[in-house]
């Protein structure tokens, strides 16, 4: 159950102030972006938004509305800070990641501002943890400037006939190439591995299909290093939209129902490969 | 459609044979009596790849459709899926000699048939890092099977598994009496669970130890042969362990020598009485030269003693 943090000597309020029933539901959807070890937290009134980015390439972004918390507060408009991510995750799972039904961690989170640490507090079957982890200097995040009207081609699959395609991704190949089209193959993901080339093609008419909406043949490819942590949040969700615009910058965004029903959302947005060459079929 | 395979000593061979009937479609394509049969090699683990998780694919998988591109140079295999989804392996082959093991059932002197269920519950006793076993014919029409120990083991720190199987266990008994043969029982294993799955009777055509030993299944679409080496009976004081039989076949070269090393050191068995219940000994073996043909299980591209075989 939610419990209150003492109120900072100075009298001020915290920048931000959080609190949390069940700490997973919080931890679930940032392990689902953990591919890189530091992750920058936004705050505004609608909630938090944690990023992190890779290679310049690829951006994850989860986002916890404030609904989902039981209490939730920003003093300024926004609030931004850059934290190790592995840390957070660690103290937030501080009482074990195996969820025994019944039981759930409770979260209090405060950070008093700018330079501050961000405090955590966390309870469960009456034993409290305080943690406090070292804020640093927010660094600026890649824009890549996608917006549904700039969408080309979107669809929207159920996650359940992409997971296994994605946990079984040949490794062996460097790029994930993706093809849209209002034509065969439709929607179709290729690699290029030892053994060979490899497709797997999904028909707009298939019931996993939710939505088609392909105006152009696009074909793209990702380094399928950086598009392999998205298998992550595809196990969590149940439904993904793949978006492409006229560039080729990729937009998959997971729709994540937690234990108690409610819906969060993960994004993963990357950088078509530049380095092109013929694709062998 | 034939698969085969063999193992990098040669000490292993396995063929399916599957009949046109086998399959929902079949269609050989263009071959004319002058044209030859294609045949090509693919990589096993990416072969096997595609065929990753037997459960899932149970699933989810409805059809395979197989599609030989010989100009694009690609094997293509192609799974169609539940919800419409299809997958599709472009795998690289290269073109290869034919590979054959010789062998003749025939000419086997012991032969045993038995359900799959049978054999794979007697070898269920037997420990899965288990190398070799020995099959044997007892009194009373028994077949006995026990794991292989080295001479060289400690007898006190040896576990030795025995077990008999009566006659009525198999579907056909006809053994040449005190014979008994040792071969890979982890090789084996994979065709035994091959037939299990099938429901598919097992015939084993056994010789003279270091002939190699056939497991065949049969069925009105499909053929397997699995050809494994045995261990030879020679006891030679001349021969130092690491020695194979080739001393006694004529003048091989090097290469031949590579490919027998499957035919393992030559080693007396001997059995002392054991004090427990009935259980036959084997008789003591007298040496005599080994009469395993180097072109045995050889590939066949005109198998001349001298000349090198193909190198993979």
């Amino acid at each position: 159950m939610p419990f209150s943090a003492p109120p900072p000597a100075s009298g001020e309020r915290y920048a931000l102030s959080a609190s949390l029933d069940n700490a997973r539901h919080l931890s679930s959807l940032l392990r689902a972006v953990h591919f890189q070890d530091h992750a920058t937290c936004f705050a505004t009134a609608s909630g938090l938004r944690v990023t992190v980015e890779d290679a310049k390439c690829i951006q994850a972004n989860a986002f916890i509305q404030a609904e989902i918390f039981q209490e939730f507060s920003v003093q300024e408009e926004s609030v931004m800070f850059r934290i190790s991510l592995s840390v957070l995750l660690d103290c937030l799972t501080i009482f074990g990641t195996s969820s025994l039904p019944g039981t759930s961690t409770a979260l209090r989170m405060c950070y008093r501002g700018y330079g501050y640490p961000l405090m955590l507090f966390l309870e469960e079957g009456g034993v409290v943890t305080v943690c406090k982890i070292n804020t640093q200097e927010p660094e600026e995040l890649l824009d890549f400037d996608f917006c549904s009207t700039k969408v080309v081609n979107k669809i929207i699959l159920q996650s359940e006939g992409l997971r296994e395609a994605f946990a079984e991704l040949d490794m062996t190949s460097e790029v994930l190439q993706i093809t849209m089209s209002p034509d065969k193959p439709y929607f179709r993901l290729s690699t290029f591995g030892n053994a060979g080339s490899a497709h797997l093609d999904y028909p707009r008419d298939s019931d996993l299909m939710e939505a088609f909406h392909c105006s152009q043949t696009q074909t793209n490819r990702y380094k399928i290093s950086l598009l392999k942590p998205s298998t992550k949040a595809l196990a969590l969700s149940c439904k993904v939209s793949v978006r492409t615009d006229a560039q080729g910058f990729l937009s998959l965004q997971y729709m994540i129902r937690n234990e108690d029903g409610q819906i969060c959302f993960v994004e993963y947005y990357c950088c078509p490969d530049e380095n092109i060459t013929e694709a062998e079929l | 459609l034939s698969l085969r395979a063999v193992n990098s000593s040669r000490s292993a061979f396995a063929s399916f044979l599957f009949a046109p009937l086998f399959f929902q479609l079949y269609e050989p394509g263009s071959a004319g009596p002058d044209t030859e049969l294609f045949r090509c090699k693919v990589h096993m683990k990416s072969f096997l790849g595609i065929f990753r998780s037997l459960p899932s694919l149970e699933k989810s998988v409805g059809k395979c459709l197989i599609l030989l591109k010989p100009r694009a140079s690609r094997l293509v295999l192609q799974l169609h899926c539940k919800y419409g989804v299809t997958k599709t392996h472009n795998l690289a082959f290269q073109e290869c000699e034919r590979l054959q093991a010789v062998f003749d059932t025939q000419r086997c002197a012991s032969r045993l048939r038995a359900p799959a269920r049978v054999l794979a519950e007697a070898v269920v006793h037997f420990p899965l890092t288990l190398a070799e076993v020995t099959l044997g014919t007892g009194p009373g029409g028994k077949i006995s099977l026990r794991n292989y120990v080295e001479d060289e083991a400690e007898p006190s720190k040896t576990m030795v598994t025995e077990l008999w199987l009566a006659e009525d266990e198999f579907q056909s008994v006809a053994v040449a009496p005190g014979s008994h043969i040792t071969f890979c029982l982890k090789e084996f294993r994979g065709l035994l669970s091959f037939a299990e799955a099938s429901n598919l009777p097992l015939t084993i055509h056994f010789d003279e130890p270091g002939r190699p030993v056939v497991f065949t299944l049969d069925d009105t679409v499909l053929e397997v042969h699995l050809v494994l080496a045995t261990l030879s009976d020679l006891k030679s004081s001349s021969q130092s362990p690491s020695t194979n039989g080739v001393s006694h076949l004529p003048a091989p070269s090097d290469d031949f020598a590579d490919d027998l090393e499957s035919y393992m050191a030559a080693m007396e068995t001997s059995e002392g009485g054991s004090g427990g219940p009935p259980s036959p000994t084997f008789p003591l073996r007298t040496p005599r030269p080994a009469e395993s043909d180097p072109e045995e299980e050889e590939e066949e591209e005109g198998a001349v003693p001298g000349t090198p075989p193909h190198k993979k």
